[in-house]
């Protein structure tokens, strides 16, 4: 397949993997962590762990928009579905994640709530309009690069005037998560969690740029790779950091020219800022409370914020006592440490939101990386080679 | 079919002048197989063109002889359906029977490549299939929805009356039922089906062994992503169609080659990836595969990309999956592409010994995963 294959290169790969390994210090370690949940994704689809030399090890982020949804907010989608009887539509995977009591979405729609799984914001909109009479919220989630459809949506239903639709704000930050991470004491002062660097995601970077990551990189001296979502992508974004610890520098780099500007997409940041503003503070899942680490929507277009229409009121609700979900999203635990793992918590049943969405790095270790927890791995046989049809 | 069993009464219902235009003229394919004219239930027949499927259709009465005679019976007329009993009787064949149900929900009804009554029947011909059976008969049952379109239920039904002639495998009785509107969604179909195995073959899920090889029959995924590309609210340009296909006459083939084949099995829901799981757990192995040997049109890996799905997770309603033993590896394979339904054919991997049964991977970037179960439903119905 044409603009995917060459980014998938058996070849291409191994040669940055004899790259890293002849460049990668022997003497010393490399801890990246991968923010977003679509590289931990990518990283295990492909086994790009296989090709790294074992003193590089990648620490999965909290990149994860379903991961970091606090049990409080998927409660309000809840009770709104429930109660007020709205039409609630949403992203496919927050369905599944685990809110108070042991309820979900996706339960929920089983208790006859009307829950739809749309693929964008505009579909929310379409449904609106085609019911008049019932009342639509989109609940809305996602990093920077899922908030400017959102924002369209927003204009358009006040453009049109339309009295039934609304959104429920869950729009979370990138920076502002890294900057936590970078100033936690497990980070900063107790040194457990050894952080060399970052890759950055390039979809959040087509919209915001690179521009907001030279703050941190300066800052906390640590460099930041903006890196693509193919596995050569990944493979490439590792050897940049690589060079850069050896050469001592933090520097912001770009490995995604091909989509990825300093400035980013400045009709989608005007977008964002004409509708949205920052919020004094978020709770994310494992992160606590963050300062000015979310969106909110502005009192411009309160008729369409779901949380002014209906007066909604958060309440924080603690994960469970036994789930790990907050110490793996801030790197401090690895998947396995948690007893919950693999046992109480599957991808068929999880507990902890890390479980849920494929780019969770629960879900991810468990799907594509289980068979590396045993001590001695079955060898993979020799089979035929590639046929005719093959993509 | 059933219901078809009052007496016949040749009294004549008023008005046959208010037939609608065109109506009274139309004769259903095959008439010479429908009771002779004089037996006829109803003055009118039924309206294909505008007609609707009411309440009374499924009642068991006139409104249900009707439909049965003018629709089922006339597309799929044999000799059991002729004699309108309640069910067939047939003379039992020498050797092992395989039975076979599968319940078809897909939505939309009609898809590139098919439509439901070809996939009812492709599909438990195929479950037949993989027991290592030919089919032989073939029994189908209907749930519709009040309102269902007439013209609709023809499409359908003379779909598979078209799919199950060309496979050579009648069907002998069947069963029709109508709810409510909003209670169903147009019709679902159940089929099952019987066949007999020949002598010496013995398939079984729990038969593969360490050092087996495996195989598939073709292309992953062209179902799912045929009826992906017509869902609502997701509809995308494709030339991608549905693989829907019998594979009975492939299955033969096979076996007369290669009669140590021990495992066959479609892989549909779930596609390659959960089917695999499936056979590795039964067999109490594991299995390694090789990314790069899976066959999947580029056109069925794009649509997949840029819907998020992996195409080892896609429905297949046309391919099979072989396991054999390693030294057949190449009459296999050979038995498999020569057949027009198998020409993608190729071998995937090979059956290991492992405690936790995981299926792994190699991919193409020279890394491992595991190939997991199908977690949740990416895609409901599907078939």
């Amino acid at each position: 397949m044409k603009y995917v294959d060459e980014f998938r290169d058996g070849a291409v790969a191994q040669g940055l993997a004899r790259a890293i390994a002849r460049e990668a210090v022997a003497a010393r370690r490399y801890n990246f962590m991968e923010f977003c949940g679509g590289h931990t994704h990518a990283i295990s689809r492909h086994g790009v762990t296989d090709l790294l030399p074992s003193n590089v090890r990648m620490i999965h982020g909290p990149g994860c928009p379903v991961c970091v949804l606090p049990i409080g907010r998927v409660d309000l989608g809840i009770d709104l579905a429930l109660e007020r009887g709205v039409v609630l539509c949403t992203y496919g995977d927050t369905l599944r994640i685990p809110a108070s009591n042991g309820r979900s979405l996706l339960k929920a729609k089983a208790d006859g709530a009307d829950v739809r799984m749309v693929y964008s914001a505009a579909d929310a909109l379409r449904i609106a309009r085609q019911h008049p009479a019932r009342e639509v919220v989109f609940f809305a989630i996602g990093f920077e690069t899922t908030t400017p459809p959102t924002a369209l949506v927003l204009k358009e239903a006040r453009e049109s005037k339309l009295g039934n639709f609304s959104v429920l704000c869950n729009h979370v930050l990138t920076p502002a998560a890294i900057v936590t991470i970078l100033e936690s004491p497990e980070v900063r002062a107790l040194g457990t969690v050894p952080l060399d660097g970052f890759v950055g995601p390039s979809h959040v970077s087509t919209i915001i740029g690179t521009e907001p990551y030279e703050f941190f990189a300066r800052e906390y001296r640590k460099p930041v790779v903006i890196a693509g979502f193919e596995p050569l992508d990944v493979l490439q974004a590792i050897l940049m950091l690589v060079r850069q610890v050896n050469a001592g520098r933090s520097d912001v780099e770009n490995q995604f020219h091909r989509a990825v500007s300093r400035e980013g997409n400045a009709k989608a940041q005007a977008l964002v800022a004409e509708t949205f503003e920052l919020r004094r503070a978020f709770e994310w899942r494992g992160l606590g409370t963050v300062p000015y680490s979310a969106l909110a929507i502005r009192p411009g277009f309160a008729p369409w914020d779901a949380e002014r229409r209906y007066a909604l009121t958060y309440r924080a609700v603690p994960d469970n006592k036994a789930c790990e979900c907050g110490a793996i999203l801030r790197g401090l635990k690895r998947p396995t440490d948690c007893r919950l793992f693999g046992t109480a918590c599957t991808p068929e049943t999880p507990m902890g939101s890390c479980m849920v969405s494929s780019e969770g790095a629960c879900a991810a270790h468990y799907s594509y990386g289980r068979f590396r927890d045993r001590e001695v791995a079955v060898p993979v046989a020799a089979v035929g080679g590639r046929t005719g049809v093959a993509a | 079919m059933s219901a078809a069993r009052e007496t016949m009464d040749d009294r004549r219902e008023t008005a046959s002048g208010d037939a609608p235009n065109g109506a009274a003229a139309r004769v259903p394919q095959r008439a010479e197989a429908r009771p002779a004219k004089r037996d006829r239930l109803q003055s009118r027949p039924l309206d294909l063109k505008r007609g609707r499927v009411d309440l009374a259709h499924g009642a068991g009465g006139r409104a249900t002889a009707q439909l049965v005679e003018e629709l089922f019976l006339a597309a799929f007329d044999n000799e059991w359906l002729r004699t309108m009993n309640d069910s067939a009787t047939l003379a039992p064949p020498a050797g092992r029977l395989v039975m076979a149900t599968d319940c078809h929900v897909v939505s939309p009804l009609f898809f590139p490549g098919g439509d439901i009554g070809a996939l009812a029947v492709h599909g438990t011909i195929n479950d037949v299939a993989m027991g290592g059976a030919k089919p032989l008969y073939l029994s189908a049952g209907f749930i519709l929805e009040e309102g269902f379109p007439l013209a609709d239920l023809q499409r359908i039904v003379e779909s598979m009356a078209r799919a199950a002639r060309e496979a050579g495998v009648p069907i002998v009785t069947g069963d029709t039922k109508v709810v409510e509107t909003g209670k169903g969604d147009g019709c679902y179909v159940t089929t099952t089906g019987v066949g007999v195995v020949p002598p010496g073959i013995a398939l079984d899920g729990a038969s593969a062994r360490p050092g087996d090889a495996i195989f598939v029959s073709g292309t992953m995924g062209d179902h799912g992503v045929a009826i992906m590309s017509k869902r609502e609210n997701l509809e995308f340009e494709t030339e991608i169609v549905s693989d829907s296909a019998a594979l009975h006459g492939l299955v033969a083939d096979l076996l007369a080659a290669c009669p140590r084949v021990r495992v066959l099995r479609d892989p549909t829901r779930g596609g390659l990836a959960t089917t695999l799981n499936e056979i590795a757990r039964q067999s109490g192995v594991g299995m390694t595969i090789d990314e790069r040997a899976i066959p999947v049109r580029p056109e069925v890996a794009a649509a997949c990309e840029f819907l998020g799905l992996d195409p080892l997770y896609v429905a297949n309603e046309g391919k099979l999956i072989a396991i054999a033993p390693a030294g057949d590896a190449d009459a296999v394979l050979a038995a498999l592409r020569a057949h027009p339904l198998g020409a993608n054919a190729a071998r995937i991997g090979s059956v290991v010994e492992d405690p936790d049964h995981f299926v792994q991977m190699t991919t193409t970037l020279g890394g491992r995963r595991v190939v997991d179960w199908l977690t949740g439903d990416q895609l409901p119905r599907i078939c």
